[in-house]
């Protein structure tokens, strides 16, 4: 069985994320090439095989360049299966590739079982295991599922690919940056957080007080953010700050993977919610089912004693 | 401008979901049914594009692939501001990997030569991603997901992409071209009660999946359960005081924070 484990390359790094790729190849026991759309001078460092496209020739972002390139390696490896990371870069890319190779895509896979691989669904409440149906696939996998602890070594034996495709139907224009942040939640010990579960905007006070009594600082989900009830600059989560406090407070936040991703390093998880299934509770310390702004007063008031 | 907008109906992400008899995906019994919600910026950002054209009159459809049950959401985006639906009737749908929603959306869409394409960037009951940049794909266009911003100038789009971290990767593309939207890409607006009236009169023409395309499946669901139980927390059930009380304690004995 052989992989080829596409790396990426993000505005001058390649990401950590790609050391998961080796996991997960590893894991389907499988032989590995790799295929970079990235600089000469950075290289992942593993024994094998790897495509080079120049990064300053295919653009940032151009996905018909890029898939072009990631097809000339597919026909130079016949490779079973294309792997991604379920990233920016992966999700826009992988749907490409699979379509020109007529073949099956797995999304954000967090599991192998016998050829099959499981994912989830329903907002993290459910899995699926998923056969693809034809002789190759196309897969993109969750960041974080498949943690890399080996040592990452070796010089890839490098073989250059030049782009054939002119994906002049789209023109990467460059970047804007986050705008800046007046608070730095990575640095804060106690974060209380709003989900969409606390109804109004009317009760984002109640949860900021609940924090300022912890002496912790406001964070939110994102759909309050995108509702305009708390500022951009307090998200958590994958399109916000990544935190780590000793103590993470989810009030009506249900846990969705990329609200995980931000916070699922922190020391000692309350989530309150009314819903006991909330995948939240995969990486809660402590569960209160509850109806969210009463407990949130209660124990507001009993900090205050 | 011939603008489409595809929309999915999902249940209610807050329910209980239970297994249907082959164990591929949920049974529908029970769920409430709504519009996906990357699905709503796509709809309001089709609107807005429309309500711009101003004198030039667009055409804006709005296509959901499912079974009857989908007329629903498919009211609530001409409510909105649609002009007229396209239901492709597929009382399967559910069971279809990406490729063969998409397939069927691009059976149609290729006779109507649309201009601009709007999706969600994913559903938020499968999650795959898949069906806009598939469709794209079939359809020869060009394609540019996870957009948070949208303009359209003289035939070219600008979008903006969200990246990790909330960095946004600027994009230029020619029509004709797909949209996958981004949660926050709008404010998606709410039906007004004349809106919902006038809607009523709007067409919904009523397609059959099988005469439109007849791909197999690439992917096939082979079991669809609970995760196994990961979480090692402790739950509380109760009173907020008792409640509080109680987390109170874990938390003066489990952290440092109130220490000091
Ligand atoms: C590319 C991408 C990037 C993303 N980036 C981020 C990100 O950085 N951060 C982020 O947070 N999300 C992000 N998201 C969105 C994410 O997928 C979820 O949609 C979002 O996290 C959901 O927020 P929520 O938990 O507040 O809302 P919901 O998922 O709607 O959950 C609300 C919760 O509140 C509970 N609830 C409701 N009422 C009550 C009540 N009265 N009392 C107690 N509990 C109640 C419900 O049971 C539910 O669990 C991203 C999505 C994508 C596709």
């Amino acid at each position: 069985m052989k992989t080829l484990l596409v790396f990426e390359y993000r505005r001058g790094k390649l990401t950590e994320a790609n050391l998961e790729l080796f996991s997960f190849a590893a894991a389907l026991g499988a032989q590995t090439a790799g295929v970079l759309i990235g600089a000469e001078t950075l290289l992942p460092a593993y024994p094998g095989k790897l495509y080079l496209g120049d990064i300053v020739k295919c653009k940032d972002y151009n996905p018909e360049v890029h898939a072009d390139i990631i097809m000339q390696a597919a026909q130079k490896e016949d490779p079973d299966y294309i792997v991604f990371i379920h990233s920016s870069y992966g999700w826009d890319l992988a749907p490409r590739v699979a379509a020109r190779l007529k073949a099956a895509q797995v999304s954000e896979i967090t599991g192998v079982s016998e050829g099959k691989f499981e994912t989830g669904c329903c907002n993290g409440k459910m899995r699926r295991l998923v056969r693809p149906a034809t002789t190759k696939a196309v897969l993109t996998i969750q960041e974080g599922a498949f943690c890399f602890t080996g040592e990452a070594e070796g010089t890839p034996a490098v073989e250059k690919l030049e782009p054939s495709a002119d994906g002049a139907g789209l023109e990467f224009a460059g970047y804007e940056e986050p705008e800046k942040r007046e608070v730095d939640l990575a640095k804060a010990e106690v974060i209380v957080s709003a989900g969409r579960g606390i109804g109004k905007k009317e009760n984002v006070p109640a949860i900021a007080e609940l924090a300022k009594s912890l002496k912790g600082e406001l964070g939110a989900s994102r759909p309050v953010v995108d509702a305009g009830w708390v500022d951009h600059n307090r998200q958590v989560g994958a399109t916000g700050q990544i935190v780590s406090p000793k103590l993470y407070v989810a009030c009506g936040i249900s846990g969705a993977i990329q609200h995980l991703t931000g916070m699922r390093n922190s020391e000692f998880i309350v989530a309150v919610n009314k819903d006991k299934e909330a995948p939240i509770s995969e990486v809660a310390d402590v569960m209160v089912i509850a109806d969210v702004m009463p407990f949130v007063a209660a124990l507001t008031e009993k900090l205050k004693q | 401008m011939k603008i489409l907008v595809c929309i999915k109906q999902i249940p209610d992400m807050a329910s209980k979901f239970k297994p249907n008899a082959a164990n591929t995906w949920f049974t529908e019994t029970d769920l409430a049914f709504r519009m996906n919600e990357y699905d709503e910026y796509a709809v309001e950002e089709a609107i807005k594009l429309k309500e711009k054209q101003g004198a030039d009159p667009s055409d804006l459809v709005v296509l959901s692939v499912g079974p009857a049950r989908v007329v629903e959401a498919l009211k609530k985006a001409l409510a909105m501001g649609c002009d007229r639906g396209v239901h492709i009737h597929d009382d399967e749908s559910n069971l279809k990997d990406p490729w063969q929603i998409a397939s069927l959306i691009a059976a149609y869409a290729k006779k109507e030569n649309f201009d601009i394409i709007f999706t969600g960037m994913q559903s938020q009951d499968r999650g795959s991603g898949q069906v806009g940049v598939t469709l794209a794909g079939d359809l020869g266009c060009s394609c540019v997901t996870t957009a948070i911003n949208f303009s359209l100038e003289a035939g070219v789009v600008t979008a903006k992409r969200e990246l990790e971290g909330g960095a946004k990767g600027v994009v230029k593309l020619k029509l004709p071209a797909v949209v996958t939207c981004q949660l926050g890409l709008n404010t998606p607006r709410y039906p007004t009660l004349p809106n919902i009236m006038k809607a009523r009169k709007k067409e919904i023409a009523v397609l059959k999946a099988a005469e439109l395309s007849a791909e197999g499946p690439r992917a096939v669901t082979e079991k669809f359960y609970h995760p196994v139980k990961k979480g090692t927390g402790l739950v509380l059930e109760g009173e907020p005081a008792a409640l509080a009380v109680k987390v109170l304690e874990l938390i003066k004995e489990k952290t440092t924070v109130l220490r000091g």
